[in-house]
């Protein structure tokens, strides 16, 4: 973990309250897809931990829903501004793990993190087929990116708007892989770990008090005991969810 | 001796600053950030009986000026905290350490304090008798002076480590908390613990808290903290350890003016993770520009 300053260099929206942020500056701490950051604002006490979408030698890129009053501030920033930013936090993707036919499930802003795995998987050769759900066609955001990277890029709405009608485990029918990777709300990662016929990394969400450890704030059951999902996750393997089927 | 050094029940600090209990864990998540024996001490995470898990989760709420807490004494049992944490810390940090001990009674607060009264790497036993997380103990002893006063007798038979006694906010009166303490053979205090508190979510008109109540810490408690400890610095002759909202070398410097001899700083650990080692650089400046030349003349200076 690193605390720096970087700076905005874009920041703009992509989709229906989503917003694009590229940060530039010492992101050296950040060494795996998966991993996030944690944001300090003015005015707030909290940080606002947010996945890293990319990341390159200088720069990082950040994609976030506006949801509170935090990320509403984070849409008002401009280019030149500066951020106080922990970087480097939480465990990451394990990309050793992938084998075979991978498959990517991204639900809403749980797309974000997937987009940088998707980017190694590329660069190590591995056939990935990539499912984003979204609520409607508005919603949507980097498809194109995706498809850029992936052999197979499937969408999914909610309300039938664009591509499959449905969730991302509609989308999951019929789609044949040896490992998936997926980030999304609770109840979207509870139905795939159902659907799911391989092993897999889940990305979870939760309030921090620090986003490195330190507070218990964040502290999860799992099967092999209780995790902090700031420090010792946020990705977890399937077979330690505690979840009862 | 430097310009910084106090001395907290006869053991000597370099200087006032100590990371509070529950947001420094054991000292391994700080320790891989900077070399922590620049601190004066910390206090490690709240240590019981037994494991807990402590509450379910959300355990974190935003507030003006702070944060709350409703993490419910989470820690691996003081066994494991002498098994495993203890032997770890030791390598990085090389002077005495100071245990928070939690419990439900009487008998666990006895039972925990004997284990850990055996430990060389610890200085102090720091007896949390108000934590708002947990039903059944913890504050159910820090709001009646004679359950304070029973627990602070009860651990006094059984350790020759100082005692130090912490202390609720969520009280009408801390000094009659605090002589009772004091009057039972403690050896210092530390107050203020948080200050019970809720935050109610406009969308599911749900408390945030899974817990519905936490603890509020951050700036937002300082004046209330500065008063406790002022108050409490005029009722008692032992030492006082000053905590709440602490973030800066000048409220490390307003704290000890109240009365304290040693400062904690809590939450702003978990926000801005280096703030203890940066206000500990920044003392000697802000000394300076008030015309303090050791820190320990200035200890209860507004009384």
């Amino acid at each position: 973990m690193d605390q720096v300053v970087l700076t905005i260099k874009e920041n703009a929206p992509i989709a229906r309250d989503v917003y694009r942020m590229v940060l530039a500056g010492d992101v050296s701490a950040v060494t795996a897809p998966g991993q996030f950051i944690n944001i300090a604002l003015a005015g707030s006490f909290l940080r606002r931990p947010i996945s890293v979408c990319d990341c390159t030698g200088d720069a990082l890129t950040i994609l976030y829903k506006v949801v509170g009053h935090g990320t509403a501030q984070m849409a008002q920033m401009a280019p030149g501004e500066r951020l106080d930013v922990l970087t480097g936090l939480g465990n990451g993707f394990d990309l050793r793990a992938a084998h075979g036919r991978v498959l990517l499930v991204g639900g809403g802003i749980g797309a974000a993190p997937l987009y940088w795995l998707a980017r190694e998987l590329k660069m190590r050769g591995v056939d990935a087929t990539a499912i984003l759900g979204f609520n409607t066609r508005e919603d949507i955001f980097y498809a194109p990116e995706f498809s850029a990277l992936c052999a197979r890029v499937i969408l999914a709405t909610a309300d039938g708007s664009c591509g499959v009608k449905g969730f991302v485990t509609d989308a999951m029918d019929g789609v044949e892989y040896d490992y998936f990777y997926t980030c999304g709300p609770e109840p979207m990662l509870k139905a795939v770990y159902r659907a799911s016929k391989s092993d897999g990394e889940f990305s979870f969400e939760e309030r921090m008090g620090c986003g490195f450890g330190a507070c218990m704030g964040c502290t999860c059951k799992t099967i092999t005991g209780w995790k902090r999902i700031c420090k010792d996750g946020p990705v977890l393997r399937k077979g330690e969810i505690a979840w009862a089927d | 001796m430097g310009r910084l050094s106090v001395n907290l029940c006869g053991i000597e600090l370099d200087n006032p600053v100590i990371p509070a209990s529950g947001t420094f864990g054991y000292g391994a998540e700080f320790a891989a950030l900077y070399d922590i024996n620049v601190l004066g001490t910390f206090s490690f995470k709240g240590t019981t009986l037994a494991p807990r898990y402590g509450n379910p989760t959300p355990r974190i709420a935003e507030a003006a000026g702070g944060m709350l807490n409703a993490v419910g004494l989470q820690n691996p049992g003081v066994d494991a905290v002498i098994a495993e944490e203890l032997p770890k810390l030791r390598k990085v940090f090389h002077k005495p350490v100071m245990a928070n001990v939690s419990g439900f009674s009487t008998e666990e607060y006895v039972k925990v304090c004997e284990k850990l009264d055996a430990c060389p790497e610890i200085g102090w036993l720091e007896v949390n008798i108000s934590c708002p997380n947990v039903h059944g103990g913890g504050m159910a002893f820090g709001t009646d002076p004679k359950a304070a006063a029973e627990v602070t007798k009860a651990v006094k038979a059984v350790t020759t480590k100082p005692v130090i006694m912490k202390l609720s906010p969520n009280v009408s009166d801390i000094t009659a908390i605090a002589r009772a303490c004091a009057d039972a053979g403690a050896d210092a205090l530390s107050l203020i613990n948080t200050m019970l508190a809720m935050r109610i979510d406009l969308k599911t008109r749900k408390p945030v808290l899974a817990n519905t109540t936490g603890g509020l810490s951050g700036p937002a408690v300082f004046p209330v903290a500065l008063r406790m400890v002022y108050q409490c610095a005029k009722a008692v002759q032992i030492p006082i350890i000053g905590l709440g909202g602490v973030s800066s070398a000048e409220d490390v410097i307003e704290m000890m003016l109240a009365g304290a001899t040693a400062v904690q700083i809590g939450a702003q650990n978990l926000t801005q993770p280096f703030i203890c080692r940066d206000v500990i650089a920044r003392l000697p400046a802000v000394m300076d520009a008030y015309g303090i030349e050791n820190l320990k003349d200035i200890i209860g200076g507004a009384l």
